[in-house]
């Protein structure tokens, strides 16, 4: 069950050495990211160390099984917690923290005038973006703060992978360009010597932008882009202070996907960015990975049994005879003829030695079997998506963590999910 | 059937898979479908196995009776630049406002802004008509954002429209709002049979319909069959040991002994999830909307998966 080659992901030895100052989870939706999140968050303080989750859009149900009934934008103390660790989590709340940066950085009457600006409430309300600079903020306070010396972070349910890097470049680049200056300060740019055909572009854009927006809309987008102003170079400076952060190496990404193929296609994708922006990579975190206490059992042998049960076949099984551990590589495909799929090449005859067993019992006895060919064939599709992901990229550190059949509701939940993360397969 | 179907879904349940075979499903008897996505993800790409789809509609698959399904990666700056094209002749200034940066303000930063404009393009689509006055697309599927910002990206126009207050953008707002709120238009949300999926499609559902979006039926995707009935499964939970070793052993397979604890540990995890799945549908049967329940796939969501999962959609009645 080990992918050849890959280099084992341990938890442990991440969580525990002081270094790691930030442990980033990204990946698909519907992976487990905010749950393991959580859990890393949880062990983390349980081996000591004072740990807050930033989590970015959790079901409530993740708060809950924390013991806070909703989580909000100020880290709160999680009870339960064994050890001298501590753990605190909150969830970003994108209109609050722009509010905040607002009124600590601006004087009262322009952070008045800014929040008042609706421009700005739509703005900080969360359209497309504002979720990723805000995430980026918030860790950077909450790093700034040097109140913790861990900080786990869930990443924003965003469209693609990339939107989380790159947000503090794309709001540098936008405070940076000529369109933002064109906003602030249209009449000063435009009576400028040299600047022609400038002008020109900006006079007919800026008429362009009113008939399309209605110009009372551009006038609240300038109102509000002048009362920023002071505030813009801030934002900058914080965004690529984050961003270097990132990169530091008290940082560690986690990739987290589960065996499906476009979950693990979408890692891949991760993992190739990650290394591109020069992304300290711990590893990845393979959760809902099947795995079978039987799986000696092959899905053809569990079937033909099955088969063989439900008919009332009796295999005599002399010693020397047969055996479970048939050449596997010939084993026909699930679902080939039941003539091909026959356990062994021993006659199937009816023997004086072998009871047949009880209709109920026999058909109960099927149907486990059944049940542990389905179970043989995820783990063999799990198994090929895997190896197609280690085959492109033995380099990165994989652990593997078994599938959970219910949902998390508390601590203990949590610490369970922890220790599978930590004791995953390697 | 409504015109616009709108499937959303939290992220893992095959939100795409479903919207891709919702619409070869529909492209029945010549009909015409298309495809859209608006995430930039190129997961119909993917999924029909192309190449990226460029800005430009194309025929991706074709349906069985010779129906025919386009698809549409539409972008939101390119959306941006034919509009303005189209309503006010920009050829070379559209370029200028590019390199300003007025179009990447508009399109990742003014709020709403991109938003607006997929929907726009994706109503667009659905109004389009061909010169002797049939629509050109009988149904238009959007592969959409995911169930918990569905109701703010679709009615992002209500809330442009309000902020805009005159203006074109206003009007294309307006006119957006008026399909997407009309029975022209239906959102449908996919789950799974767990915990969470199902309490955010309860979630998805209640915000749809506070912001009087219409909403559709949710699909229930990868129901995996219950190979073991409760009565089994209660029987197994029973101390059935040793004759079930002694069946193992009559049907051939040997080692019977050291197989039948790990056989039947599997059977209670089945029935635990055979008793979680039976809460869960419970749990949808309460929010009184139509549900469809599609197979799992077992080798994993591909061309012919669709086409199976469009299959068992026309049986459950779809495109009929």
């Amino acid at each position: 069950m080990t992918l050849d080659g890959a280099p084992g992901l341990e938890v442990d030895p991440l969580l525990d050495d002081p270094e790691t100052r930030i442990v980033v989870c990204c990946g698909a939706g519907g992976v487990g990211k905010t749950t393991t999140a959580a859990a890393l968050g949880v062990r983390a303080a349980e081996r000591g160390r004072k740990v807050v989750v930033l989590t970015i859009d959790p079901a409530r149900r993740l708060a809950q099984s924390m013991g806070i009934d909703r989580l909000d934008n100020v880290p709160r103390r999680v009870d339960g917690i064994k050890g001298d660790g501590e753990l605190h989590a909150m969830m970003l709340d994108m209109k609050r923290t722009f509010d905040e940066i607002v009124e600590a950085h601006a004087d009262p009457e322009r952070a008045r005038a800014i929040l008042a600006n609706p421009f700005y409430q739509s703005l900080s309300a969360g359209f497309a973006g504002t979720q990723e600079y805000m995430a980026m903020e918030k860790l950077g306070q909450l790093r700034a703060r040097e109140e913790w010396d861990l900080i786990v972070v869930d990443t924003p349910p965003s469209r693609s992978a990339l939107d989380f890097l790159d947000a503090p470049k794309r709001l540098g680049s936008f405070l940076d360009g000529k369109f933002i200056k064109l906003l602030m300060a249209p009449a000063k740019v435009g009576g400028r010597a040299g600047m022609k055909f400038l002008n020109v572009g900006m006079s007919m854009m800026t008429g362009t932008l009113g008939k399309l927006l209605g110009g009372q809309l551009l006038r609240d987008v300038q109102t509000f882009v002048a009362a920023m102003d002071t505030m813009f170079g801030g934002f900058r400076t914080r965004a690529d202070a984050t961003y270097r952060l990132l990169q530091a190496p008290g940082t560690a990404f986690l990739v987290v996907a589960a065996p499906e193929r476009d979950a693990l296609r979408e890692a891949a994708y991760f993992v190739e960015r990650l290394a591109a922006e020069r992304m300290p990579l711990a590893g990845l975190m393979l959760n809902r990975v099947h795995g079978s206490g039987a799986a000696r059992l092959s899905a053809e042998r569990a079937l033909a049994a099955a088969e063989n049960l439900e008919e009332g076949r009796i295999v005599d099984q002399g010693p020397g005879k047969t055996g479970v551990r048939g050449p596997e590589a010939t084993s026909p495909e699930p679902g080939a003829p039941r003539t091909t799929a026959a356990p062994h090449d021993a006659a199937t005859t009816t023997s004086t030695d072998v009871v047949a067993p009880p209709p109920a019992v026999a058909e109960l006895t099927a149907g486990l079997l059944r049940l542990h060919a389905e179970r043989m064939q995820v783990l063999a599709r799990e198994q090929r998506t895997r190896e197609r992901f280690a085959a492109l990229h033995p380099e990165v550190a994989v652990a593997e963590v078994p599938a959970f059949p219910g949902d998390v509701h508390d601590l203990e939940g949590l610490r369970a999910i922890g220790d599978r993360l930590a004791a995953g397969r390697h | 059937m409504s015109r616009l179907q709108v499937v959303s879904g939290k992220g893992g349940t095959g939100k795409t898979t479903v919207a891709a075979a919702l619409a070869l499903a529909l492209a029945t008897e010549g009909r015409r479908t298309l495809l859209v996505e608006v995430e930039g993800r190129q997961g119909i790409a993917q999924l029909f196995e192309t190449e990226a789809l460029p800005y430009e509609e194309r025929k991706i698959a074709v349906a069985p009776g010779g129906g025919e399904v386009y698809a549409l990666a539409i972008d939101a700056e390119r959306a941006l630049l034919d509009y303005l094209q189209m309503f006010y002749k920009l050829g070379s200034a559209g370029r200028a406002l590019k390199k300003l940066g007025a179009i990447d303000f508009a399109t990742t930063i003014a709020p709403g802004v991109r938003d607006v404009l997929l929907t726009g393009k994706a109503c667009e689509a659905v109004r389009r008509r061909e010169k002797q006055g049939g629509f050109v697309y009988d149904h238009v599927v959007m592969d959409a954002p995911p169930t918990g910002r569905i109701t703010r990206f679709l009615n992002v126009n209500d809330e442009v429209a309000g902020l805009a207050r005159i203006g074109p953008i206003h009007n294309q707002a307006q006119a957006v709002m008026r399909v997407l709120k009309s029975p022209e238009t239906v959102v449908h949300l996919v789950t799974l049979l767990e915990e969470m999926p199902v309490q955010e499609t309860a979630d998805g559902i209640a915000e749809l319909r506070e912001a009087d979006l219409p909403v559709g039926g949710v699909v229930v995707n990868m129901v995996r069959p219950h190979v073991l009935d409760e009565d089994a499964v209660r029987a197994a939970s029973g101390d059935h040991r040793k004759g079930i070793t002694q069946a193992l052993a009559a049907a051939g397979v040997s080692g019977s002994a050291r197989l039948v604890g790990p056989l039947l540990d599997q059977a209670a995890e089945h029935a635990q999830r055979v008793e979680l799945e039976r809460e869960q549908r419970e749990a949808l049967a309460k929010l009184q909307v139509p549900t469809y329940e599609l197979p799992f796939l077992g080798e994993g969501a591909d061309i012919a998966g669709v086409y199976r999962l469009a299959k068992e959609l026309r049986k459950l009645g779809v495109g009929a």
